[in-house]
């Protein structure tokens, strides 16, 4: 039986990792989720910024990461169409363009937020350290114009932002090492406040940052994105997806418990 | 002289940059801003030489018919057909929003979730307390995994209410391990290893800008 378990097909564990997905979904599962301290201050943060700051917030991802990354997006520009901090959003992935302008026009309707007004969302430009870098001089030196060709001179709300000394806090949601980028790049060079958004597998990269305090806070994978919704009010995918992941998380634990069972057992078998 | 130039030009540049990081003389800076537009050019050209290097070795194995060269076609159509309606429509054009949303997305997102059942499989497979590292990974992996989801807490807070030790071993035990795992283990291991890259960055271009370290150039003469 241990051999058998042991050298088990992993087709079964495909179809046992199939139902721990779909089964949470058919059935709607709510497990309560409590609030770590980087994604409460993220949240505190802008919460604290007045009426009229402005945020920025790089969409550097693409789709392959948009179900970690997209509810964390969705529920910062809640949070900010909600107060009144504008948003200036862009991206150092060529991949994340119609991603995030996908994302922002649908916030925006559903918060009343107007294009050009409340947000402006800058595209993207190749060479991220170099577009960091630059719109630390000046940011229209390095987007002339916003995604659908204005130039930032004709737009109401860039009228008194000229680099990061009008920026109150960058957000960098990201699935690689952008993170780092902004922080060597804008915090470093130019004291930009940083916070992020990354992907499950990067936490660990970030916990260095947090503690110099050079990020102001993060939100951490899924679990992070679910956090968040929960402070600003409105759980949505963050929250769905969080309770689909814990039993996934279960079912490996158990698989990991079970093999090393079978294997010690198979083992002792045949040294006896 | 194809190796003298470069070699020259990198150690101009690099001396000048370094000095412009540390004089906040006006002449420094306006130096600072024009080499950061000049590089903000030269960026896109690396899209340019990426686009050029994917076309040369599709093409090559098509003419070289190696294994699963069929798609190299699809790689061909995928490229045009986004060119073709991008480029000159832009990135807001409903046909180019269309076919990312339900092409590239599904398609991103899909290579993405097949890790999820591969490190189930690997996990169950692999996984294993061999030796005292391997078990300490092991015991490490499993409780910040716990740690990460909510039903970790849910699950030990249910077992101290059911034993009645809850007046005695704090709630949200799982996810106060993972905090502190990644707090101090995690942390130190990682300034660690920054530290250590960064000093390994400095010392690698100190040897760029001297010219010691000339492996950029590529080979021959």
């Amino acid at each position: 039986m241990f051999s058998r378990l042991v050298n088990m097909d992993r087709r079964y564990v495909f179809i046992l990792v199939a139902l721990a997905v779909i089964i949470p979904m058919l059935f709607s599962v709510s497990l309560p989720v409590s609030i770590s301290e980087p994604t409460q201050n993220l949240y505190d943060y802008i919460e604290n910024l007045p009426k009229g700051s402005t945020i920025m917030l790089a969409f550097d991802y693409g789709p392959s990461s948009l179900a970690e990354l997209n509810p964390m997006a969705r529920a910062l520009l809640i949070q900010c169409f909600r107060k009144g901090v504008n948003v200036v959003a862009l991206t150092l992935y060529a991949d994340g363009t119609t991603l995030a302008s996908t994302l922002i026009k649908e916030v925006a309707e559903e918060m009343n937020a107007i294009d050009g007004e409340d947000y402006v969302f800058l595209g993207f430009r190749p060479g991220a350290t170099q577009v960091i870098l630059g719109m630390g001089t000046e940011i229209a030196g390095v987007f002339e114009t916003d995604l659908s060709g204005k130039p930032l001179s004709e737009i109401p709300m860039m009228k008194d932002i000229v680099n990061y000394d009008q920026i109150d806090l960058l957000v960098d949601l990201a699935s690689s090492a952008t993170p780092d980028a902004w922080i060597i790049y804008a915090n470093v060079q130019y004291n930009l406040k940083i916070g992020a958004g990354v992907t499950g597998v990067m936490i660990s990269q970030m916990f260095p940052y947090l503690q110099t305090g050079q990020l102001v806070g993060l939100m951490s994978g899924i679990l992070g994105a679910a956090e968040y919704e929960n402070l600003v009010g409105m759980p949505a995918k963050g929250m769905q997806w969080i309770n689909v992941e814990s039993f996934v998380h279960l079912l490996v634990v158990l698989l990991v418990v079970i093999g090393n069972i079978a294997y010690f057992a198979h083992r002792s078998r045949e040294e006896t | 002289m194809k190796r003298q130039i470069p070699l020259a030009l990198c150690f101009l540049f690099g001396i000048v940059m370094i000095i412009t990081q540390f004089s906040p003389h006006p002449v420094s800076k306006s130096i600072y801003e024009r080499v950061i537009s000049g590089a903000l050019i030269i960026g896109p050209f690396a899209l340019v030489l990426a686009t050029i290097t994917l076309i040369q070795t599709h093409i090559n194995r098509i003419q070289r018919r190696t294994e699963h060269w069929g798609y190299s076609f699809v790689v061909f159509a995928g490229l045009i057909t986004m060119v073709a309606i991008g480029v000159p429509f832009g990135p807001e054009n409903p046909i180019f929003v269309w076919l990312y949303r339900n092409v590239q997305v599904p398609m991103d997102a899909t290579m993405f979730s097949l890790l999820a059942f591969f490190i189930a499989s690997a996990a169950y497979r692999a996984f294993r307390a061999r030796s005292t590292e391997a078990t300490l990974l092991l015991v490490t992996a499993l409780i910040v995994m716990l740690g990460n989801v909510p039903v970790g807490d849910l699950i030990w807070n249910s077992l101290l209410s059911l034993t009645g030790l809850d007046s005695i071993i704090s709630q949200n035990g799982p996810s106060s391990a993972r905090g502190w795992i990644l707090d101090n283990p995690n942390l130190s291991a990682r300034r660690g290893i920054i530290l250590g890259v960064s000093l390994g960055v400095i010392s690698q271009s100190i040897r760029i800008i001297l010219g010691i370290e000339r492996s950029y150039l590529g080979g021959g003469d």
